[in-house]
């Protein structure tokens, strides 16, 4: 599914490259975080996997694809069985929900009798069938992210990537979106995500690959996830400790 | 590939940037308004030439008692004079250039005056013999007519030699002056034609910016991305260039046929079969500038 082998990456300006050396390979069906601090090249790592970036060094081949020598027309008809989140939803504004999912299957020229059956399908999956015609500010943070994930996966990938999709999210509605991811991984896509919720990696107990300044310091089959940083869970109950005082 | 939703999008694209679409067909209306009018002057001094070069004929002035004494010192032409121009323009050195030759006395040329100038308050006070007598000479080759000016100039009884494409010339390099400034005019309104078509849709990306970062997220061809873009501009310059050839078809029928033709009715103008062979012109020059001014800013601003 995903083999990578010596990949670096380095940007312009930068003192040290943003990945480093890194190999790892992920079969099909797995469900693996990358996790580590901001900086440590996680998103990186994704943006190689979708061939927005080229690395410097290295080789990295996606679903059969090698992406450093893959000729750029080639990129769509790739992606086209990828998925992608982020933190930040990215949905189109002046789109509803339905025209928002309709919108990624119009652009790859599918047909409005598939878009009809399609977009519906995907819709009742996340859970969101009752707000087909709401606009993206009508909806809660976990509902944004619902819809980008119903995008996402509309037409069938074999690989979704997501990065940090519970970033903007309460651990409640966290909990949510990764029961999704879950149900979505169980229905045979591999998952790639980049997170800091160590609560998620902890529950789940999924493999795991740490990366530090663009190396990977650990990848454990069924691990969890130490830090120094306080996790989501922790801060909740600061915060929570502070407004009782 | 869904041609309903392209037309969609570039429709959607044209109504959000109304101003700037405006201001692209404006500018290619005028610019190629323009180089109509540049071509239609071209064509105009070129049917003037052959229908002109064909009549023009070298005049050969001689003598009057009226001329000025520094040419003609000894007044009017004597008969021998005119027996010595007639028989020079017979001879063998001459012959290859001369293709017609007749005399005008004063009688005729009085008439011909006559005729011109009816109406006029200078015909009542002109006599025919302040009037030149005058040789026309028709030549063969108008690119030599010079041979004939310089045989008589300086020659006695005649007074001045005169090629009347002298005259035309002048007209011609003022109809050329004119053709070159609305060329000039012309290419600095294309030039900055094609910053604003490439203005526009810079702009049109950035604001589109959203829904092309995830159409090339979920796998859009390239083309599909580019295509609302450059037939946002295409569709704006067309409109100009449909505009320019109106205007260049309107200024020959409504102007040059209409206007000018009626009041210079011995002058051949160029009708509407000149001005319908040049909006093929204005149209290819016109979307074809768009094409390439769309290609270049998609290149610069919506790297995929």
């Amino acid at each position: 599914m995903i083999s990578i082998s010596n990949v670096t990456k380095h940007h312009k300006g930068a003192s040290r490259p943003a990945v480093d050396g890194v190999s790892f390979e992920i079969e099909r069906g797995d469900f693996v975080f990358l996790v580590g601090a901001s900086g440590s090249g996680k998103s990186t790592l994704l943006r190689l996997m979708l061939r927005e970036e080229i690395a410097s060094k290295g080789q990295i081949y996606v679903l059969g694809q090698n992406l450093v020598t893959v000729a750029s027309r080639k990129v769509p008809v790739l992606r086209r069985k990828m998925g992608v989140v982020f933190q930040d939803f990215r949905l189109l504004p002046n789109k509803t929900v339905f025209q928002n999912v309709a919108f990624s299957l119009e652009v790859i020229g599918k047909s409005s009798a598939f878009i009809s059956v399609a977009v519906p399908e995907v819709l009742a999956l996340v859970g969101l069938g009752e707000k087909s015609h709401n606009y993206p500010n009508e909806l809660s943070g976990g509902e944004q992210q619902r819809v980008a994930l119903a995008r996402a996966i509309v037409n069938k990938p074999d690989l979704l990537l997501a990065d940090e999709p519970t970033g903007n999210l309460d651990p409640a509605t966290s909990a949510d979106i990764v029961a999704l991811l879950e149900k979505i991984n169980q229905a045979g896509t591999t998952i790639v995500m980049a997170t800091h919720d160590v609560g998620i990696v902890n529950r789940l107990k999924r493999r795991v690959i740490e990366l530090r300044e663009g190396v990977i310091v650990r990848d454990d089959k069924k691990s969890g996830y130490e830090t120094a940083l306080p996790t989501t869970d922790q801060i909740e109950l600061a915060a929570a400790s502070e407004e009782q005082q | 590939m869904k041609l309903g939703f392209v037309f969609r999008e570039i429709g959607q694209s044209l109504s959000r940037n109304v101003s700037m679409i405006i201001s692209i067909v404006l500018v290619t209306f005028l610019s190629l308004t323009f180089v109509g009018t540049a071509g239609l002057l071209q064509a105009q001094i070129g049917q003037m030439k052959t229908y002109w070069y064909d009549r023009a004929q070298v005049a050969i002035y001689l003598c009057t008692d009226t001329s000025p004494s520094d040419a003609c010192p000894q007044g009017e032409a004597s008969v021998d004079v005119k027996a010595s121009v007639e028989a020079a323009l017979r001879a063998p050195a001459l012959q290859p250039f001369v293709e017609t030759a007749y005399f005008e006395n004063h009688q005729a040329a009085y008439d011909k005056f006559q005729e011109q100038f009816k109406g006029n308050a200078v015909a009542k006070y002109v006599t025919p013999k302040q009037l030149n007598e005058t040789f026309w000479v028709k030549v063969k080759d108008p690119e030599k007519s010079a041979v004939i000016v310089e045989s008589f100039t300086g020659v006695a009884g005649v007074e001045e030699v005169r090629d009347q494409r002298s005259y035309l010339e002048q007209i011609f390099s003022i109809l050329n002056a004119a053709s070159i400034a609305a060329v000039g005019i012309a290419s600095i309104m294309l030039a900055s034609a094609v910053l604003l078509i490439s203005t526009t849709i810079r702009l049109s990306a950035f604001s589109r910016r959203r829904e092309i970062g995830i159409m090339r997220l979920v796998g859009a061809s390239n083309f599909y991305i580019q295509l609302p873009f450059i037939l946002e501009g295409v569709v704006a310059a067309t409109i100009g260039s449909l505009l320019a050839s109106g205007a260049v078809v309107a200024i020959v029928q409504f102007f040059v046929q209409g206007y000018l033709a009626a009041r210079l009715p011995l002058t051949s103008f160029v009708g509407l079969d000149d001005a319908l062979l040049l909006t093929p012109i204005l149209l290819a020059a016109g979307i074809g500038l768009a094409a390439l001014a769309s290609g270049v800013a998609i290149r610069r601003y919506l790297k995929i």
